[in-house]
């Protein structure tokens, strides 16, 4: 036939010349849309996706900021004032965060919170100070006095105190030194630091509570008496009125005037200070602030929950591009040679992906912990069998496109092997893998947080503090103090819920097959 | 025939693939320093020598080699020395799997049902407020991890309305005491293994409620998530419409076409979701004190029983791999389709 044309020898002839024209497709009248451009126009279609991305930001700024311009560092913590609710000098103006709570108390718990302000009042020590006295005082713990009713045959209150005023006086023993520095602080700031010792050696022995500076019947902490303004008439009381008065327990020197530190040994000194303004005698005039309040061990929760977050955070992006990294290769490997390289390399990710978390996170805590200390441990924990999803979707992507006209294209073309794998075949996958690095941050952050409330993880200490090890600090007491839990509670719900969020939402924007499909 | 092979070849791969991983855990347990014995002295002594005995001293290879033929010969998996002294580690772990069942399993009774109605009234008002409502809160209950909630029903349910519930479950001479028993009669039934008549009774069930509950809502959501994934798909199939066209109601057609092949994946979810309840939630039996496995696993860990520790991760692998391998053939006795493929 002289159609069969010997394909590599066509004769010179056959070809001709189709002229000097130009030649070009004809122009898009429309602008192109990249694939990422387009992923970029749907995902911010998806409300609840954008307001995911905000949220994560604002938790990434508040975790960057908060240790900037916190005035506690994250081993700043101060037994004192453990345990103590959320206070800001600004937001009290608007009732929040106000560092106060109500208590029910009896009259005797009632008379002991109001000495604090009538102890604080009475710099001199001569119990001449009435209930409005202390109650009107700065460093009154009683804020707000409810009315007095029947309960149990007992009258009660429900008083609104400050609790960090509530710690109200402590003995402390100090040197010399120390003892000369609070009196200049005294006299330079015009606060009342040392207040008078109480007498232990009468018929009335003052407790270890500094607090109980008013006379009372032994072994009890019912006032002895006390005394009315009117008439001078020393009774007892069933119920306290503004004018009331203490009977005072101070130490005196025979000149009669108040006693303000007793000698605890040669070197040593006994004194009674007021905490809140000890507190700030020791840290240069800082008064103890916090917004997020403290935790059982006395650590400013807020500094505390920036770090937990970083590490969080960080643990989780690190976990996330290593899988990425480790998962794409193997998984291209995996996909694009196949057949016995392909079997080997599944029954290896099959025997890893059959070794339980938890088993592995345990033995590589108990292995390197003490070698490269727990955080990266626990990291290691995570690569170890974290890449295997993101190596079964990209194998997986690898099995679709490999067999396609235009990588054979490119093969005929002369692409190297990590040409076709990388530059070809890889970027299909990309958009499922970028996905899946996101909804694998959630999952991690999951873990590492449970990880260190089971105490598996022990982050604590030098290494800093994580969200989990804050839960399980918290969970002993939880019913008293449940600030102390709601905010790292809130902060792993947050993220979790947001980091899923925003991940079904670029899920959906790299998803071709859902372009249009909307509304 | 076919499936037959199939089952058995699964199988003969996964005890290969634990064979693996028992002896990958068992060299990196036994490479760790054995923590000194601790007691009296006397049983310093046996312990040391019961070590002596078991090779404990030897190389490594040499104790995995003894530790092997004890598996084979006498099913002993070691021995447990600091949780319950002397005890072979499989009673040790037997006799903690009965209370993380029992949870386990009453709080896959309550979510699992709840959850596929949820699914179903969600797919079914597609885009209206119900299923906005249900959408949402599925999404909040699957992303929020469940030791949240724990606290959550403690605080709320346990702390401020109090009445009937309990923060911890109660322990067995606790829940036998309230049946009426006295305390000879508890030991004698945990002794002839009748401890799940305990755990069964009904003060037992109300101290369970919060741990029931925290479990649930996990599984809940998680369950109405894929359910209305599921049915939604299989709503809008052209099947649907062959139906409706021939003359089905929608509420028959609904039931009779879309649920019957909606179930098609979410039965093997169901059914793995049982398979792996003999595990335990490690964080909800630490919050509530359920003497379960996963608490058994903690205190291995935090006592350094390292026999114990090894069975007990050996025991989460073999479920775990049992569990997607019944996954994997419920798909086949669930569906024909699936299976006249396999032929």
């Amino acid at each position: 036939m002289k159609n069969n044309i010997d394909i590599n020898n066509i004769p010179k002839e056959k070809f001709e010349l189709i002229g000097e024209r130009d030649l070009h497709d004809v122009k898009f009248d429309t602008k192109p849309i990249g694939y990422f451009q387009d992923a970029w126009i749907r995902f911010r279609k998806n409300k609840a996706s954008v307001a995911a991305a905000c949220i994560i930001l604002f938790i990434l700024l508040f975790s960057i900021v908060v240790p900037l311009v916190s005035p506690y560092e994250i081993n700043y913590s101060e037994t004192g004032y453990s345990n103590k609710l959320p206070k800001d000098k600004f937001l009290m103006q608007f009732g929040i965060a106000t560092g106060q709570t109500t208590r029910k108390m009896n009259l005797n718990a009632f008379t002991k919170a109001m000495a604090v302000g009538m102890g604080a009042a009475d710099v001199n020590g001569t119990g001449d100070v009435t209930y409005e006295d202390g109650y009107l005082n700065e460093y009154s713990s009683v804020k707000v006095i409810g009315d007095p009713y029947m309960s149990q045959d007992a009258v009660y209150r429900d008083v609104s105190v400050d609790v960090y005023l509530e710690e109200g006086f402590r003995f402390f023993r100090v040197t010399e030194a120390e003892l000369e520095s609070m009196k200049a602080w005294e006299q330079a700031t015009g606060k009342k630091l040392l207040y008078p010792m109480i007498d232990t050696k009468n018929d009335h022995p003052g407790t270890e509570d500094a607090n109980v500076w008013y006379k009372t019947k032994s072994g009890t902490l019912q006032p002895v008496s006390v005394k009315q303004v009117i008439g001078g008439v020393v009774t007892t009381p069933l119920d306290i009125t503004a004018g009331d008065k203490l009977v005072p327990n101070y130490l005196y020197d025979s000149q009669g005037n108040a006693i303000y530190a007793t000698p605890s040994d040669s070197t040593m000194w006994r004194v009674r200070v007021l905490y809140y303004n000890y507190y700030q005698w020791a840290h240069e005039g800082k008064e103890p602030y916090h917004l997020l309040g403290t935790d059982n061990s006395g650590y400013d929760i807020c500094v505390r929950l920036a770090y937990g977050i970083r590490l969080s955070l960080l643990i989780a992006v690190c976990v996330s591009v290593i899988n990425l990294v480790i998962g794409t290769v193997y998984g291209s490997i995996e996909g694009y040679f196949g057949g016995w390289v392909d079997i080997i390399m599944e029954r290896i990710s099959d025997v890893l992906s059959g070794v339980p978390f938890i088993v592995v996170a345990t033995l590589f805590q108990l292995h390197l912990s003490a070698k490269v200390g727990p955080i990266p441990s626990l990291l290691f924990s995570f690569v170890l069998t974290g890449w295997l999803g993101t190596a079964y979707r990209v194998r997986t992507q690898f099995y679709r496109f490999k067999n396609s006209e235009y990588v054979f294209a490119a093969r005929t073309l002369g692409a190297s092997n990590s040409r076709l794998m990388f530059k070809h075949i890889f970027p299909n996958s990309l958009g499922t893998i970028i996905t899946s690095s996101v909804l694998v941050i959630p999952g991690v952050i999951f873990s590492e947080s449970m990880l260190s409330y089971l105490g598996i993880v022990a982050i604590h200490g030098d290494a800093g503090t994580s969200l989990g090890t804050m839960l399980s600090s918290a969970s002993d007491l939880f019913t008293k103090y449940p600030h102390e839990i709601f905010f790292p509670a809130l902060v792993i719900s947050l993220l979790m819920i947001s980091f899923n969020l925003f991940g079904n939402g670029l899920r959906d924007a790299f998803n071709p097959s859902l372009r249009g499909v909307e509304d | 025939m076919q499936m037959l092979t199939y089952i058995i070849k699964r199988i003969l791969l996964m005890l290969l693939t634990v064979f693996i991983i028992f002896t990958i855990c068992f060299v990196l347990i036994k490479s760790l320093p054995q923590p000194p014995p601790v007691g009296n002295a006397d049983q310093v002594e046996l312990e040391l020598e019961l070590r002596d005995r078991l090779g404990y001293n030897r190389p490594i290879m040499e104790q995995y080699g003894i530790y092997l033929k004890n598996i084979l010969t006498e099913g002993n998996w070691g021995t447990s020395w600091k949780i319950e002294k002397f005890a072979d580690v499989t009673d040790v772990l037997f006799s903690r799997i009965t209370p993380t069942l029992v949870l386990n399993i009453y709080s896959l009774i309550f979510a699992i049902p709840l959850g596929i109605i949820l699914g179903i009234i969600a797919a079914l008002k597609k885009n209206k407020w119900q299923d906005h409502l249900i959408s949402t809160v599925v999404m909040l209950f699957v992303s929020v991890p469940s030791y949240i909630y724990a606290f959550l029903v403690q605080y709320l349910l346990y702390f401020k309305v109090g009445g009937i519930f309990e923060s911890d479950i109660y322990s067995i001479t606790e829940a036998g005491t309230k049946l009426g028993y006295s305390a000879e009669v508890i030991k004698q039934m945990i002794a002839n293994g009748e401890a799940w008549k305990i755990y069964l009774s009904g003060p037992m069930f109300v101290s369970m409620i919060l741990p029931i509950l925290s479990l649930a809502f996990g599984t809940i959501a998680g369950l109405a998530r894929f359910t209305r994934a599921e049915l939604t798909e299989v709503l809008t199939s052209d099947f649907m419409l062959l139906a409706r066209a021939k003359g089905l109601t929608k509420r028959q057609a609904t039931v009779r076409h879309a649920m019957r092949n909606a179930m098609v994946p979410i039965l093997p979810m169901i059914i793995g979701e049982f398979a792996s309840v003999l595990s335990g939630s490690l964080i909800i039996e630490q919050i509530f004190g359920v003497p379960g496995v996963g608490a058994l696993y903690l205190s291995s860990i935090n006592l350094l029983d390292y026999d114990v520790f090894l069975f007990v991760g050996m025991f989460y692998t073999l479920i775990g791999l049992s569990a997607s391998i019944l996954i994997d053939l419920s798909y086949g006795f669930i569906d024909p389709r699936i299976r006249m493929g396999a032929k």
